[in-house]
């Protein structure tokens, strides 16, 4: 029995290399204006509640500001990483990887088990699991239940053209603008999540853990 | 303008699988993934909206202080500021190219057609958007004024502005050439359109960015190919920077 299906090994993969080509094509998109908005309309930066710094070339796809191609990229990667999404769902939902790995447990609901989690990671007496602790469910819950599709769904909201097949999607969101607004500060919460997932990674054994991603691995080691 | 006669809109509508596959030049095997990519989102939009389905319209007060001008801001031509200077009185707008029926049109002209009114989004390429009203006649009635060719697939809007040296110019297809948002307008929140905006005349495509908003318009065209169109990729931005023809996204 391996670790990891096969769906979810190519599923990693594959959103791996669209989120970094969306994150960074994004910083370049948002050098383009740099000021983010709540409500229907904003174009003053005297108007903005946030205005972020002009991200360096070496952080953006392509590697100078070019907001053409930086857009070609963007709206090319937004095809695999959401069909890639939607396909994960189905999958997971069917084969139940959702149900049995990922989906937080009532008793998981507790600051004392997330405590618990925290004391097994400092004192490194985290057992050899098969399964991802309550901490580890809820990251995941989070990135692929919330984070993962309001990227989808901020960044439909922002283009004309599909507005008009569910203009209430923007009301929910509560305009374009803000729609914008949600898709910059979700894109920089994966980026959160990236950050620490890839310390756990290092930190419990990086070419065990990275192998089993793409071989599958053996279950009855400890998952990141 | 008496001479105006329905013409099929279907006619032009057929002509349409064709035009999708061949409106942009392609450079190389990213390129030609970028094009699609870009045609895969415009059928994915006009197949869950319908390609007739109207932009967002807000109420009057839900209208942005001010539609901040981008691109060029005015025309830098003795005849422009003389124009300016006396209300548009000789500005003409010609609808020529693939039609029988050519079409000269002063302001006046534009004015006394049936107009349409709407406060929509101005979302800009860069990120940002402002919502203003914008009156004039819908661009189908002229159409069907000056009677398309059969061969005709594309509008081309022809602009008096230059931008580092080269004219400004845009395009659309059929879809939104007949898109019932798609207005020649004339009026910016009840006035005439200001200088910055693109005075005295300007398209509306409302299911597209800013930069398809073609100011300071000075003909409509009919034609079957960008190829013998400046840099033959449909727009300005199109040429000069690689911009997406489909701007919709």
């Amino acid at each position: 029995m391996r670790r990891h299906k096969l769906t979810t090994r190519v599923w990693h993969w594959l959103n791996a290399i669209a989120l970094v080509v969306l994150f960074m094509s994004g910083l370049n998109i948002s050098n383009a204006h740099r000021h983010l908005y709540w409500g229907d309309y904003g174009f003053d930066p005297g108007d903005a509640w946030l205005s972020v710094i002009r991200f360096p070339a070496w952080a953006t796809i392509p590697q100078r500001y070019d907001l053409a191609e930086a857009r070609d990229w963007h709206n090319l990667s937004a095809w695999v990483f959401a069909l890639a999404l939607l396909l994960w769902w189905v999958a997971s939902l069917a084969n139940r990887h959702f149900r049995s790995d990922i989906a937080v447990e009532r008793r998981e609901w507790s600051p004392k088990a997330w405590i618990g989690v925290i004391k097994a990671y400092v004192t490194r007496s985290k057992e050899e699991s098969d399964s991802y602790n309550a901490l580890q469910k809820i990251a995941y819950a989070v990135v692929l239940g919330v984070l993962l599709p309001l990227m989808i769904f901020t960044g439909l909201s922002i283009s004309p053209g599909f507005e008009p097949a569910a203009p209430w999607l923007v009301d929910l969101l509560g305009g374009r603008q803000s729609a914008r607004s949600l898709h910059f500060v979700s894109a920089w919460a994966i980026f959160g999540f990236f950050v620490i997932h890839i310390a756990m990674v290092l930190v419990s054994g990086p070419v065990r853990q990275i192998g089993a991603m793409i071989t599958g691995g053996k279950r009855g080691e400890t998952n990141p | 303008m008496t001479d105006i006669k329905r013409r099929s809109l279907l006619a032009g509508m057929a002509a349409l699988p064709v035009a999708a596959c061949s409106e942009i030049a392609n450079t190389g095997p990213a390129g030609d993934l970028f094009d699609a990519v870009e045609d895969w989102h415009r059928a994915a939009h006009r197949t869950l909206a319908g390609r007739q389905a109207l932009a967002r319209e807000y109420a009057p007060e839900d209208r942005s202080p001010d539609i901040r001008g981008n691109g060029s801001l005015t025309v830098d031509s003795d005849y422009y500021r003389s124009q300016f200077a006396q209300g548009f009185s000789d500005w003409r707008l010609e609808v020529r190219g693939l039609v029988e029926n050519p079409l000269t049109l002063s302001l006046d002209d534009l004015r006394e057609l049936p107009q349409r009114t709407q406060v929509t989004r101005h979302d800009c390429v860069e990120g940002w958007s402002a919502i203003a009203e914008w009156t004039g006649p819908q661009l189908s009635g002229l159409l069907d004024a000056a009677r398309l060719r059969e061969e005709a697939r594309f509008i081309v809007f022809r602009c008096a502005d230059t931008l580092n040296g080269r004219a400004y110019y845009e395009s659309v297809d059929m879809v939104d050439a007949y898109h019932p948002q798609t207005i020649v307008a004339h009026q910016l929140n009840g006035e005439p359109i200001p200088e910055k905006n693109g005075a005295p005349l300007r398209m509306r495509i409302e299911r597209q960015l800013g930069y398809k908003h073609a100011k300071y318009l000075t003909a409509i065209e009919a034609v079957a190919s960008f190829d013998d169109i400046h840099g033959g990729k449909g727009g300005y931005w199109e040429d000069v920077g690689d911009y997406q023809w489909y701007a919709g996204i």
